[in-house]
């Protein structure tokens, strides 16, 4: 723009930022990409007591759940990698991730009924991911009761790797995953994040 | 490593909006900005690595424009009620879209691309043909014509407030 001195003044209804226009795009964007089978991956953000959360879905369903600490650009580049570049703020297929999230954190929800994608995770780590749900809401189990329950009673420090990677955290509640001595343990939202979820199902 | 395309439409979507408008005007400019971006999507995978996305967003706008322009001269028939304004957002300059539209279509495309586009003379020249010294020189010739469409208008203005 440097050799065009009266471009800056002439054209300056054109160079306005307009994001009121390029919101609208992209939501049409989105609706349309969907409707031609274009979106690999589709996010968006929400608040949470726990602070913002990234919901990212697949045609099959939700597919990863972030904490904002995880950095949400790094989150979004590792779907692209893994799950295919086509990735765009789709919001309207992640609706019903982000009621039932919303009920669950007002306390209202104690189960989740969504369509899920476990693609991200595989093999023993999966079975782990996958029995998480059999710990009910409101209580807790060791890693060693994990291992059990997912088959391979020795494989503890397995369990704490599974669900230190777990895809969905939340939704598949590798927050009820303590030590046998009672102690917290880590979390991927953070020890904090932890506490504050047990003490909610707690009541 | 190939970027999630979402980054594509923050990083460019403004600028490919700016070019749309200036080059097939306000009304028609989201239409190709969606049909551009949709395109683009649809092909993502298959860029080649290293590939400047500016300058492919821009040739498949220019593709789309050129779509649209031949749509709408489709649609450009004659209808007994003139439909009433205010249904799309208002053109913000309207004397800028019909300065623009008195160019020829090489010189609104160069000075879109590289006015408002941000493209160096040399990527330009690759969309329209030709060299980028005489990409430069359409954009100049553009631009003088533009500043003298201007001047007419302001001195019919003064013509008008004295007479």
């Amino acid at each position: 723009m440097a050799d065009s001195p009266i471009g800056e003044s002439l054209f300056a209804s054109l160079l306005a930022p307009d994001d009121a226009a390029l919101d609208r795009l992209r939501s049409r964007l989105a609706l349309a990409a969907a409707a031609d089978g274009l979106l690999d991956v589709a996010y968006r953000t929400i608040d949470s007591p726990i602070g913002g959360l990234l919901l990212a879905a697949t045609e099959e369903g939700l597919v990863r759940v972030a904490f904002e600490s995880e950095g949400f650009d790094f989150v979004l580049d590792e779907l692209g990698r893994q799950l295919g570049s086509r990735v765009l703020r789709a919001p309207a297929r992640l609706d019903a991730a982000a009621s039932e999230l919303e009920e669950y954190f007002a306390g209202r929800r104690r189960d989740f009924d969504l369509p899920l994608d476990l693609a991200l995770t595989s093999g023993f780590r999966r079975d782990v991911v996958a029995h998480l749900p059999d710990i009910a809401y409101g209580s807790t189990a060791s890693y060693a009761a994990v291992a059990e329950l997912a088959g391979s009673p020795r494989a503890t420090r397995a369990v704490g790797t599974a669900c230190a990677r777990n895809p969905l955290p939340l939704v598949m509640p590798c927050h009820r995953v303590v030590r046998s001595d009672g102690s917290l343990g880590q979390y991927r939202g953070g020890e904090a994040a932890k506490r504050w979820l047990l003490a909610l199902e707690q009541g | 490593m190939r970027a999630p395309f979402d980054d594509l439409v923050t990083r460019h979507g403004p600028a490919i909006l700016r070019v749309c408008r200036a080059v097939v005007g306000w009304s028609d400019a989201e239409d190709v900005w969606s049909e551009t971006f949709l395109a683009a999507l649809r092909a993502y995978p298959d860029l080649p690595d290293g590939a400047n996305v500016e300058a492919w967003l821009v040739t498949i706008a220019k593709r789309k424009g050129i779509d649209a322009l031949r749509a709408g001269a489709r649609r450009a028939l004659p209808v007994e009620t003139v439909p009433d304004r205010g249904i799309r957002d208002p053109e913000p300059d309207a004397e800028l879209q019909t300065a623009l539209a008195e160019l020829t279509p090489r010189q609104r495309e160069v000075i879109a691309y590289h006015v408002l586009g941000g493209l160096p003379y040399a990527e330009v020249a690759e969309i329209v043909g030709g060299t980028a010294a005489a990409a430069r020189r359409a954009a100049a010739d553009g631009l003088a014509r533009l500043r003298r469409i201007y001047a007419a208008a302001d001195s019919d203005l003064w013509e008008a407030h004295r007479g």
